[in-house]
C-alpha cells in the first residue's frame, strides 16, 4: 500500500495574504505621500522616511530581544504604522526627533504590548499620534503652509490648519478647491483629499477595505455639519469644508478602515463609521481640540469588540 | 443571472477536462467491490466464496433503512469475502471478485437506443431504484429511494437538478449532459413523476455554455423541464445554496430541502435513475474525470466501480507525476485527498484530481488580523474566525450557539483567509465535538 500526503479539504488556497493586504495599503498611501512632497517639500520626505524607518526598527528590536519571537517586519505592517504616524504630524524638522518617540509608543505601547499584529484594540498609529499631541502640543500644531506646487523651500511661519483658523474665527480665503488639492495647512498626509480619495478607491477596488466605514463616517459627519450650519452658519463651519479639511478623509479611509481595529460585520462597521462621524464633529464644535479624528477613531476602537459581539452577519434563511 | 445571495467565492475553475469524450474503461483481472458506497449502514454480502457471478447480479442487499443495494459490477467467481482498505485507509466488508469474461445479467437492456417512454407509478419508481442500488452521484451517495420517499405531511413543489458543477476540475457532469442529454431528461420525468408530477429546474454554471444550451434544446421536447443557467459562484452546487439561486426559496437552519417543498438530486443521479428504471442496469459504473494541471493527458471515462486508483492512473497516464502532492476523490474544494490509491473506487466517485506539490502546499499560519474575509465568504451567513478561537479554546458550547452545525464544510473560508489559518479543519473538529457533546446529553 502506498499512501499519499494528506489534508483536510479544501485544497487550494486564493493566495490571499497579510503581506500582500499591508503592502497595498501602504501602495494606496503612496498618493498622499507625493502630495505631501510636493506641498511640504522634501521636509515631508524625511518625516515619513524617519517614521517608518523608526516603527520597523522599534518592532524589529522587540521581537528580536524582548517576545524573542520570529520577527514578522517583512509583512509591512509597520510600515503602514510608520507612513501613517508621518501622516499625521507636521511636516517640520523639528519633527523629526519627536516622530521618533511616537514611533515607539505606537509600535511599543500600541501594538506590541498587546501581542503585536491583529491583537491591538487600538490603532497603533493613533495612540502614538495622540501621545504626541498631548506631550509636544506646540510642534505639533505648528503647520507649515503649502505654497505653490513645489516649493523646496519652507515657510514656517505661517500657522493654521483651517481647522484651528475657523475655531479662532479667523477662516478666510480657503476654497473647496484648496482642500480638495490640499493647498491647505495641516498634518502631512491629510492635506490633499483628492489623494487620499485616489488610494481609498485602490483599496475598494482590491476589495481591502468595504465602503461601509467611509461612508458611515465620512456621510455622518456631513449630515451632521450640515444641520449645524443651517441652524447657525456663521457659528459653524460649512458641512463641505468640514470634511474636506482636517483628518476626516485620511481617518475614514486609511485608519477607522484598519481591519484589526474595526468591527468584521458591516453592520458593526455601519455603527463603527456612524459613531467615528459623531464624535468627530462633538470634539470639533465643543472639544477644546480643532480637530477631533484621532480621539473619535481611538473611542470607536474601544468599543470594537463589543460591536463585534453584537453585530452578528445574517444567518442564511433567518 | 441567477445565483445565491451571501457569500460565496471564485476559485480558479480549471476545467481543463472538458473536451475529453467520456471513455470507457477496460475491467481488470480482480475487484473489490465495498458494501458501504453510501451513505448509511453496510449492505450485507449476499453471496458467497466460490459462487459466480454475473454483471449486474446483486451481491450486497440492504437490510437497514438508511442503505443501498450493492450489485456486481463484472461477471466471474467471488474470491473471498473479507475487509478491503477504502481510499481513506479504513478497513470495510468487501466482496472480491476474479474477473471472468464479461456476462450481464439477461434483463439489463444493453443497447443505445433511448427509451422515453415510463408508465410506472410513483411508487414503482422508488421501489425500482432501491432495488438497483441507485445513490445521489453529488457528493453525499445518500440513497435516491429514501429521498423519493416524501415523508407524510411534507409536499414536494420542485425538483432541482444539480449541474451546477461549481468544483473546480471536474467536468464529469459537463460530459454526461453533452453525450446523454436526451437519458437525463427521461431520467428527470422519471424522477418527476415519483414526486407527483411537480417542476423541474435544471441549475447549470455559465461557464459551460454548450451544456446550457444542449440541455435547453432538450428539454423542450420534454415536459415540466427548465434550464437555469446560473452565475458562476462556488458552492453553487450545495443544497441549500441552489435551491435558492434557481427557486428563491430558502431551507431553514437544521431543516432539509423537502421542508422547503425542494428535492435536489445531481445531474448524474438523474442519468443513473434513467439506467435504472428504463434499462434495468443498477448502479455498477462511475463517469469519472482523471485530470491535473501536470498530467500529460486530461480524461473523462465511464468505469466500473471496484476499479482501483492505481488501475486508473496506470491506464489514464502511466504513472503519477514526480511532482504530485496529492491525488484526490471529488474537487479542489470540497474533495477528499486519497490516502491509499490500492483503494476501489465506490459509487459516486467523481475524479481521480491530481495536483502538483506546490498547488497542494499550505501556506504557513499567521495572526489573524480580523479582516473578516471570512464571514464575507461565509455562504452561511456564520463567523468562522469566532468559532477557530472557540474550538481551540475547547468552548463547544458556544460554539453550538454560534451555529456552527449551520456549517456546510465547502471551505470558502479557509480559501479567502489572509493568515492562511486552517479554518475549515477547526469548524470540522467543533462541529464534531458538538455532535458528539449534544449525543452525549441525551
Amino acid at each position: 500500500m502506498n499512501l499519499m500526503k494528506i489534508s483536510g479539504s479544501p485544497h487550494v488556497h486564493s493566495d490571499e495574504s497579510t503581506r500582500r493586504i499591508m503592502w497595498r495599503v501602504n501602495l494606496a498611501l503612496v498618493p498622499a505621500l507625493l502630495c505631501a512632497i510636493a506641498y511640504f517639500g522634501l521636509n515631508a520626505l524625511l518625516v515619513a522616511v524617519v517614521s517608518v524607518a523608526s516603527c520597523v526598527l522599534f518592532q524589529w528590536l522587540i521581537e528580536k530581544y524582548i517576545l524573542k519571537v520570529p520577527t514578522t517586519v517583512g509583512d509591512g505592517s509597520a510600515v503602514v504604522t510608520g507612513l501613517l504616524l508621518a501622516f499625521n504630524v507636521p511636516a517640520t524638522v523639528s519633527m523629526l526627533w519627536i516622530v521618533v518617540i511616537g514611533a515607539l509608543v505606537a509600535i511599543g505601547i500600541g501594538k506590541m504590548a498587546f501581542g503585536g499584529l491583529g491583537k491591538n484594540p487600538f490603532n497603533p498609529a493613533l495612540v502614538g499620534r495622540v501621545f504626541l499631541l498631548i506631550s509636544f502640543p506646540v510642534q505639533m500644531t505648528t503647520w507649515p503652509v503649502a505654497e505653490g506646487l513645489f516649493p523646496m523651500q519652507f515657510d514656517v511661519a505661517s500657522g493654521a490648519t483651517p481647522l484651528a483658523a475657523f475655531k479662532e474665527g479667523q477662516l478666510a480665503g480657503v476654497s473647496y478647491w484648496d482642500a480638495l488639492l490640499g493647498h491647505i495647512g495641516g498634518s502631512m498626509g491629510e492635506v490633499s483629499a483628492l489623494a487620499i480619495l485616489i488610494g481609498a478607491a485602490y483599496l475598494l477596488w482590491k476589495k481591502i477595505i468595504s465602503w461601509h466605514i467611509p461612508v458611515a463616517f465620512i456621510g455622518t459627519a456631513l449630515a451632521m455639519s450640515a444641520v449645524l450650519w443651517w441652524i447657525d452658519p456663521q457659528q459653524y463651519m460649512d458641512p463641505m469644508m468640514t470634511i474636506l479639511t482636517g483628518g476626516i478623509m485620511l481617518g475614514a479611509c486609511f485608519m477607522a478602515t484598519d481591519m484589526v481595529t474595526s468591527p468584521m460585520a458591516k453592520s458593526g462597521q455601519l455603527i463603527f463609521g456612524c459613531g467615528c462621524g459623531l464624535l468627530t464633529i462633538v470634539i470639533r464644535n465643543w472639544g477644546a481640540y480643532p480637530e477631533g479624528v484621532s480621539f473619535a477613531i481611538l473611542i470607536m476602537n474601544s468599543v470594537t469588540p463589543l460591536l463585534n459581539r453584537w453585530c452578528k452577519p445574517r444567518r442564511f434563511a433567518s | 443571472m441567477k445565483t445565491f445571495k451571501m457569500g460565496g467565492v471564485h476559485p480558479e475553475e480549471n476545467k481543463i477536462s472538458n473536451e475529453a469524450p467520456i471513455e470507457v474503461m477496460p475491467v481488470g483481472s480482480q475487484v473489490a467491490v465495498l458494501m458501504n458506497q453510501h451513505l448509511g449502514a453496510p449492505a450485507t454480502p449476499v453471496v458467497q466464496k466460490g459462487e459466480r457471478v454475473k454483471v449486474g447480479q446483486l451481491i450486497g442487499e440492504a437490510q437497514a433503512f438508511m442503505c443501498a443495494n450493492v450489485h456486481s459490477p463484472v461477471s466471474g467467481t467471488v474470491l473471498k469475502v473479507d475487509t478491503c482498505k477504502d481510499a481513506f485507509g479504513q478497513p470495510k466488508p468487501a466482496v472480491y471478485i476474479a474477473v471472468e469474461g464479461d456476462e450481464w445479467m439477461e434483463e439489463i437492456d444493453r443497447t443505445a437506443e433511448v427509451k422515453r417512454e415510463c408508465a410506472l407509478t410513483a411508487a414503482e419508481i422508488v421501489a425500482k431504484l432501491k432495488e438497483k442500488g441507485v445513490v445521489g452521484l453529488g457528493g453525499a451517495t445518500f440513497p435516491t429511494h429514501i429521498k423519493y420517499s416524501i415523508p407524510e405531511g411534507k409536499k414536494a413543489d420542485y425538483l432541482v437538478v444539480n449541474a451546477a458543477e461549481c468544483e473546480p476540475y471536474l467536468t464529469s457532469d459537463l460530459r454526461v449532459m453533452l453525450e446523454h442529454a436526451e437519458e437525463i431528461c427521461v431520467g428527470i420525468s422519471i424522477l418527476r413523476t415519483a414526486l407527483g408530477g411537480v417542476k423541474a429546474y435544471v441549475g447549470i454554471e455559465s461557464n459551460k455554455p454548450q451544456a446550457i444550451s444542449v440541455m435547453t434544446q432538450m428539454a423542450a421536447t420534454f415536459e415540466g423541464i427548465e434550464v437555469v443557467p446560473l452565475r458562476v459562484k462556488y458552492p453553487q452546487g450545495a443544497e441549500k445554496q441552489l435551491i435558492q439561486a434557481v427557486t428563491g426559496r430558502r431551507v431553514p437552519s437544521g431543516k432539509l430541502p423537502i421542508d422547503a417543498g425542494c428535492v435536489v438530486s445531481n445531474v448524474g443521479t438523474c442519468f443513473a435513475v434513467y439506467e435504472a428504471v428504463q434499462k434495468n442496469k443498477p448502479l455498477i459504473e462511475n463517469i469519472l474525470t482523471v485530470t491535473g494541471k501536470e498530467l500529460p493527458s486530461q480524461h473523462n471515462y465511464l468505469v466500473r466501480i471496484g476499479t482501483t486508483y492505481n488501475e486508473i492512473i496506470r491506464h489514464s497516464i502511466g504513472e503519477l507525476p514526480e511532482t504530485t502532492g496529492k491525488v484526490i476523490s471529488g474537487g479542489t474544494m470540497m474533495g477528499k485527498a486519497v490516502v491509499n490509491l490500492d483503494a476501489p473506487t465506490v459509487k459516486g466517485n467523481a475524479s481521480v484530481l491530481v495536483i502538483g506539490e506546490r498547488e497542494a502546499r499550505r501556506q504557513p499560519e499567521t495572526a489573524c488580523i480580523r479582516c473578516g474575509k471570512c464571514m464575507d465568504a461565509c455562504p452561511m451567513g456564520l463567523e468562522p474566525y469566532l468559532f477557530s478561537a472557540l474550538v481551540k479554546g475547547g468552548r463547544f458550547e458556544e460554539a453550538r450557539v454560534h451555529n456552527i452545525l449551520d456549517c456546510i464544510e465547502c471551505g470558502c473560508c479557509f480559501f479567502s483567509c489572509p493568515a492562511c489559518k486552517p479554518l475549515t479543519d477547526e469548524i470540522r473538529l467543533g462541529k464534531n465535538k458538538v455532535r458528539a457533546l449534544m449525543a452525549a446529553k441525551k
